[in-house]
């Protein structure tokens, strides 16, 4: 449940407690005089349980994926990311039937799986595209230019339904700053006039701008060369 | 430069398959012979070879794994190699190309902790690493390298890849023990160290990858050979990543006790023609800034802490004198505002107006008494939090502060000349015409 944070929204929901009849203290609807976050908990509803597997449907092959995860741990817990991150694959995002289905099968409540979910910046909450492109934007890459590289992606990409275009904390690439990963592909250093061919790669799911993946880059170390 | 041991002949193409790295040596004689020592005299091997941590704390090796309770309970190796400190990228290269040189290191280490089970636990954006890793295991297990007695002795040990989802504080020990516990990754209270309650309460041995991936090589050179190269207490090389303004940007091997600014003009060039260095972080992003004055002082754990600040994970950062040292603060700042947990309110809150107040200096709004303010919050957070990482923020920025007060007071004052209503909406004419604002 969404609530607004906003003067606008309080307006559109009515208070549905008042301290003492006659004299309204205006609450919002999740029960508090504070707006409180955008994603703030319901609190009239019960928590939810472990979901009955009986009734919750979950497909074979990500169950499949789930267990063996799950196998790998003394604890079953510890296959939480894991199980999470094959649900984002296949939903998209973590929503809250992805959730549901990654309860059922690890026998955890939702509500921990959200929370869990939530405190990783790989593990999305929302919708967003299927494509992952994320910028660095940390100190090095800033350094040589990312603000202006993540400013012209926004201008290629921003309006792309099907990329997930974020910019992001140091992705350990620093020596080709400035640098774009495209789920997961590095490449860099990426020139400005680069930007609209990378977008277009992006769009037409073709292999990002070949000749500068990370993967094929050699060691500068003059040391590693062969003796 | 003389002494290239992790790095030596990196890019020997195969050199991530099983079978060139055994061509190399690897799993042969040495892990042999480690596997054949008593755990007690491996253990002061480690000890002699004077190895540090090579993830930010530089704490021995040695002494680490000596802490290791002795007992047949479940005991856990894990191997850090969520390299999330800004400026840091050494890992990654050894992980991706030479896993196998991890692996066996993690055996090592293993036997000498008394661990049976290991994860290696490797940051979500490092997607190509990890399915080079997950590959090698897989060499491994299929070669009885990993399994039930390996190589012959009593050594039994798992070992899994587990993936992180993006978390900058999970490269913190205690954080990514409750990550890899299934759990959002809140840094824990220590002590109790991991060494006696660390994964699922039990005894637990934490390393960085390229301290992991040493190992191997102090067994095959010996202790005391490993122990003549570097200066003393800073023994061996280290992978070292230079990254910002300078004309070579990557990972270099180096001697420890190399002097600075061999590395950053030999080696990586320097920043570029007509530039000077402005200011540089010497160990990632968490270390205080050093300037150009200081490029004369050697690359070795000793010599940076005399110089107040620390060589942390060998990440330099190099920002030439183009740069305004207020955006390297706000960076800095912001990237420690976005990464705290929230679990210790210094850290969440002191982050949090740091930014604001940085934000302030930029908008033109900030006053002087904003920098002092900014140095007392500095000062409220370092040791008063579970973890380090508000230090974190506190140390580079207070450090920023300190040495560039006369630059940050010149911001200010050019910001509000600049933007004299800051972020407040101008008056509107009218009232202007009036005088009401003289």
């Amino acid at each position: 449940m969404a609530v607004g944070v906003d003067g606008d929204s309080a307006d559109e929901q009515a208070p549905i407690t008042a301290r003492r009849p006659g004299e309204g203290v205006r609450r919002w609807s999740h029960g508090s005089r504070v707006p409180g976050w955008d994603d703030a908990a319901d609190l009239t509803k019960d928590p939810a349980g472990v979901p009955d597997p009986a009734t919750t449907p979950v497909p074979a092959d990500l169950r499949a994926e789930i267990e063996d995860y799950m196998s790998r741990y003394p604890d079953h817990r510890s296959a939480a990311i894991p199980a999470l991150r094959a649900a984002q694959e296949r939903y998209g995002w973590c929503s809250p039937e992805a959730i549901e289905q990654v309860a059922a099968v690890m026998r955890l409540t939702p509500g921990y799986l959200s929370a869990v979910a939530g405190f990783y910046d790989m593990l999305e909450t929302q919708p967003v595209g299927r494509r992952s492109v994320y910028v660095c934007t940390n100190i090095s890459c800033s350094l040589r230019g990312a603000d202006e590289l993540y400013a012209r992606m926004e201008e290629e990409l921003g309006a792309e339904e099907n990329v997930n275009l974020r910019h992001f904390e140091c992705l350990g690439a620093c020596d080709i700053a400035p640098m774009v990963s495209v789920d997961g592909i590095y490449v860099g250093p990426v020139e400005p006039d680069e930007v609209a061919e990378l977008a277009e790669q992006i769009r037409t799911d073709a292999a990002p701008l070949p000749a500068k993946q990370l993967i094929n880059r050699k060691s500068v170390d003059p040391g590693s060369a062969p003796r | 430069m003389s002494h290239t041991i992790l790095f030596a002949d990196i890019d020997e193409p195969g050199l991530a398959t099983l079978d060139v790295y055994r061509r190399r040596g690897g799993y042969g004689d040495r892990l042999r012979k480690a596997l054949q020592m008593p755990r007690e005299a491996l253990v002061e091997e480690l000890k002699a070879s004077g190895l540090r941590g090579r993830g930010g704390a530089g704490f021995s090796m040695g002494t680490k794994a000596s802490f290791m309770p002795k007992g047949q309970i479940d005991k856990y190796l894990v191997c850090n190699a969520d390299e999330s400190e800004p400026g840091t990228f050494k890992d990654r290269e050894l992980m991706q190309k030479c896993p196998h040189m991890l692996i066996e290191g993690m055996i090592i280490a293993a036997y000498a902790a008394g661990a049976n089970r290991s994860f290696i636990y490797i940051r979500g954006e490092y997607v190509q690493q990890a399915v080079i890793i997950e590959r090698a295991i897989e060499e491994a297990k299929a070669a009885g390298l990993i399994g039930e007695r390996i190589l012959g002795t009593d050594l039994d040990l798992d070992l899994w890849l587990h993936r992180g989802a993006g978390a900058y504080i999970c490269g913190e020990e205690t954080g990514l023990l409750d990550s890899l516990e299934g759990k959002r990754g809140n840094p824990r209270l220590k002590p109790p160290f991991p060494a006696n309650q660390g994964l699922y309460q039990g005894p637990t041995l934490i390393n960085n990858v390229e301290t992991l991936a040493t190992l191997p090589h102090i067994i095959e050179m010996g202790a005391q050979e490993y122990a003549k190269i570097g200066v003393q207490n800073s023994t061996g090389t280290k992978l070292i990543s230079i990254s910002g303004h300078v004309e070579r940007p990557g990972n270099y091997e180096i001697e420890l006790g190399m002097p600075s600014r061999e590395i950053i003009y030999g080696l990586a060039g320097g920043p570029g023609e007509g530039r000077s260095v402005k200011l540089w972080f010497p160990g990632g992003s968490s270390s205080p800034v050093l300037t150009g004055d200081d490029l004369d002082i050697p690359y070795d754990f000793d010599s940076m802490a005399k110089a107040g600040t620390m060589l942390g994970s060998g990440a330099i950062i190099v920002a030439d004198d183009t740069t305004s040292v207020v955006d390297v603060a706000l960076k800095t700042a912001q990237f420690y505002k976005h990464e705290s947990c929230g679990k210790c309110t210094p850290c969440r809150e002191g982050t949090n107006w740091t930014v604001k107040m940085l934000e302030r200096v930029k908008s033109g709004e900030a006053t002087p008494m904003d920098l002092d303010i900014m140095a007392g919050v500095c000062e409220n957070i370092i040791g008063h939090c579970l973890c380090v990482l508000g230090d974190a923020m506190a140390m580079p920025v207070g450090s920023m502060i300190a040495k560039f007060r006369p630059e940050f007071e010149e911001y200010i004052e050019q910001a509000r000349a600049a933007n004299p209503w800051g972020s407040s909406e101008p008056p509107s004419e009218a009232l202007a015409a009036q005088g009401a604002f003289a």
